[in-house]
């Protein structure tokens, strides 16, 4: 028999959001990624054909945090101390797509380092790399509101993503974004109400809707992956529904979740049930990662090379024309 | 798709007798459509509009059980198709491939390698339960021997070959144990009915694509045998997401019963991270069933995690219980530690003081399964709440000391909490990370100061 498909057509669209901008654009970059722009739930060319599909950033830090993971040290110890050579490792050793820089020496606790540091590091890093960049700052309000709009005058015209956008502290980022032309990335805790007000509130300052990616929460497998899954979903749906305060297309940054789970660091003297380390860890950070595919994540943000290689192997897999497509 | 008042009217009588003891047969219709009465109440029912009524009543994905009594692993009758809509009900059972070709000796070490896969997660036991048994060499006593030793060794079976003759050797020899038979397709599957029907065992179904599928599990099904696993063909992710998609839409949107049986999916990669990667795909996108290659602990561990984590009610967050607990062998001059009921929440502080090497007493206050800023801001965890759970814990029979230690995401109830209970309240860290950090430096200088 003839088994007649059950198609899924959705009133509203997702923005379709492009980072980075070459030569004739008016910034330095050899290539752009544009995400998002989807009529239909991820991986099904049936309902609709994606024009985009979801990406691999690496996660890049200007200084690390103190307990960073002996892991992620045997495969970036030669690099991590300087962020243009990690960036640049990571373009041409590890094909990342984007560079998602974390500036956490402003932090008045870490280094306290000066916006001037701080721009100083981003050029190095964009002089250093031909991808797109994605700009994170510290997380301490009154210092990012000092570094965010030296960082965005310095980045003027290369159309990054800088974040995050909360819904205690966004106007300073909202404000040096729309007078340098990036985007904005915009946080909540887990919660699609929150994501939608935090939306509605940065676009009231006059930044379209189509320059917003969402990043709805930090979880990682085994811890509250359900949470954020659920999450992307609902924010997905309502977004394809026609909300366009939710329709924007969604990034996770799942390396720094993974790695704080002791099922990715514990040694396996210590759990010989549990396995290898080696491989467990990547693992960890792969399969948080790559489940948030389907609950539609378009960017993800990695740190492992070896979790990183995984997730772009599974988004071109999952992306193949198939047969009964 | 349940059937409307309407819709069931057309199939009655319509003589309005009134012998049902209601007055007409569209109120009898009515009353059938919200299953407040039987259809057994007309006496004149048509057995087509029994049967209709009946198969209405069926879940659109059928229930299918594989495996021994004891260890019964139950697939399908889902009824969403978000988890966020409802819950995902019947987790994805996960078999390894094992292979006929090696030695006893050889099948033995990978029996056991299996039966090792079983983890405990936030205090539920997880574990891999099914071995997909490989028939590698067409011998039906061999596969029977390997099926009998699995069997023995406790392990629930999926029985692979596409020798008849070999299957219904392994079959009979295990049936008892209800595995999974793998499977009928286009050519065998007269013969695959009749193993199925008189091993008693559920059948899987293996079409080219969707179409012939649903062709197969008709006839199958009007040869009597309904405890069918439905597998597409599908080989590669794209297309097995694909049809694990259009299998559950078809089965719960319409209500499409030649597809309303629980899904299965096989892990093809050859790297055994995208082996993972995959089989966790599927776990996430409606597989009931989802084979894989033999899979190293590590792979497990992250797969029967992944699995958890999807198929845990959205609304009954798993919960600890309320009370004292205690971290190590904590004394009277050990921290007492608050935090919430909801099970990672309390999971994690217990596996970050676990690392702190200070052993402690934990309150764990009932905030419905809500973690510390949800529960916070949802007003379950606040200076009451917490001055009452101590209170009733007794925690103060037990130590010496009134000191405290709270997240410190609700500082802000600190004042109060103290003014309540009459304890120093100190503020912990944000987050659980931070605890060793705090009973390294903060906690041994306030116990210092106390005891100077």
């Amino acid at each position: 028999m003839t088994v007649e498909l059950v198609r899924e057509t959705w009133p509203g669209k997702i923005f379709a959001v492009t980072i980075g901008a070459t030569a004739s654009e008016g910034g330095t970059r050899a290539r752009t990624v544009t995400v998002g722009g989807h009529a239909a739930l991820p991986f099904l060319p049936g309902d609709a054909l994606s024009p985009n599909r979801p990406v691999v950033a690496m996660e890049v830090m200007d200084a690390l945090p103190q307990d960073w993971p002996e892991a992620l040290k045997a495969q970036l110890g030669d690099v991590c101390s300087s962020p243009a050579d990690w960036a640049r490792k990571c373009v041409e050793a590890y094909g990342a797509e984007l560079i998602c820089l974390r500036l956490n020496s402003p932090h008045p606790d870490w280094m306290d380092a000066s916006p001037d540091a701080a721009v100083a590091t981003v050029r190095s890093v964009l002089e250093a790399v031909p991808v797109p960049l994605i700009i994170l700052g510290c997380g301490h309000a009154d210092k990012d509101n000092e570094v965010w709009p030296r960082v965005t005058e310095a980045t003027k015209g290369e159309r990054c993503l800088i974040g995050v956008a909360t819904p205690e502290n966004y106007k300073t980022l909202v404000v040096s974004c729309l007078a340098d032309g990036h985007s904005v990335l915009a946080e909540s805790p887990i919660d699609v109400n929150i994501q939608k007000q935090l939306n509605i509130l940065i676009t009231e300052m006059g930044i379209s809707p189509g320059r917003i990616v969402l990043h709805p929460g930090n979880a990682s497998l085994g811890y509250g992956l359900e949470y954020e899954y659920s999450i992307m979903e609902r924010i997905r749906i309502a977004g394809l529904q026609g909300d366009k305060m939710l329709a924007q297309p969604m990034l996770t940054l799942s390396a720094e979740e993974s790695w704080k789970a002791k099922e990715a660091k514990l040694p396996e003297a210590a759990q010989p049930a549990w396995g290898s380390e080696s491989r467990r860890g990547p693992a960890w950070e792969a399969i948080t990662a790559t489940s948030f595919l389907h609950a539609g994540a378009d960017i993800l943000v990695l740190m492992h090379p070896e979790a990183a290689a995984a997730a772009r192997r599974a988004i071109a897999d999952l992306s193949a024309a198939a047969a009964t497509a | 798709m349940p059937l409307t008042a309407l819709d069931i009217y057309k199939i009655l009588p319509k003589t309005n007798c009134g012998e049902c003891a209601f007055p007409t047969c569209l109120a009898f219709a009515m009353q059938l459509a919200t299953k407040k009465v039987a259809i057994d109440a007309c006496p004149y029912a048509s057995d087509d509009a029994k049967a209709t009524l009946a198969g209405a009543a069926a879940p659109p994905i059928r229930l299918v059980s594989v495996g021994p009594t004891e260890q019964c692993i139950v697939m399908g009758k889902e009824t969403v198709l978000f988890r966020h809509e409802e819950t995902f009900y019947h987790p994805t059972a996960i078999a390894v491939r094992v292979r006929t070709g090696g030695s006893p000796e050889e099948l033995r070490a990978a029996f056991e390698r299996v039966k090792a896969l079983q983890f405990d997660r936030v205090g539920q036991e997880v574990r891999v339960e099914l071995v997909a048994l490989e028939d590698a060499t067409g011998e039906p006593d061999r596969f029977a021997s390997a099926a009998v030793l699995a069997a023995e060794m406790g392990l629930a079976l999926v029985l692979v070959s596409s020798s008849p003759d070999a299957l219904s050797a392994a079959a009979s020899a295990v049936k008892q144990h209800r595995p999974l038979l793998y499977a009928a397709t286009a050519d065998n599957w007269e013969a695959m009915a009749q193993l199925a029907k008189s091993c008693g065992c559920p059948l899987a179904v293996r079409g080219k694509n969707l179409d012939e599928l649903a062709d197969l599990t008709v006839r199958i099904a009007a040869s009597g045998v309904t405890d069918l696993v439905v597998d597409s063909g599908a080989r590669t992710p794209a297309a097995t997401l694909q049809d694990l998609t259009q299998i559950r839409r078809l089965a719960l949107r319409k209500t499409f019963r030649p597809l309303g049986y629980p899904a299965m999916a096989f892990a093809t990669a050859g790297d055994p991270l995208d082996q993972a990667v995959q089989a966790a795909a599927y776990i996430c996108k409606y597989a009931a069933l989802v084979v894989t290659d033999e899979l190293e602990p590590w792979q497990a561990l992250a797969l029967v995690t992944a699995r958890q984590n999807v198929y845990t009610d959205p609304q009954k967050p798993i919960q600890v219980e309320s009370g004292i607990h205690t971290i190590g062998a904590p004394d009277e001059s050990s921290p007492v530690l608050v935090t919430t009921n909801f099970s990672l929440t309390y999971f994690t502080v217990e596996a970050d003081t676990e690392a702190s090497r200070t052993p402690a007493w934990v309150v764990v206050v009932n905030t419905e399964g809500m973690s510390v800023m949800t529960a916070w801001a949802a007003d379950k965890f606040n200076a009451e709440t917490i001055a009452k759970a101590i209170g009733e814990s007794q925690i103060a029979e037990r130590i010496g000391h009134r000191r405290m230690v709270i997240p410190g995401g609700i500082a802000a109830l600190s004042g109060k909490l103290e003014d309540l209970c009459g304890w120093q309240v100190m503020v912990g860290p944000r987050e659980s990370a931070g605890i060793p950090a705090f009973m390294r430096t903060q906690w041994k200088q306030a116990s210092a100061a106390a005891s100077s």
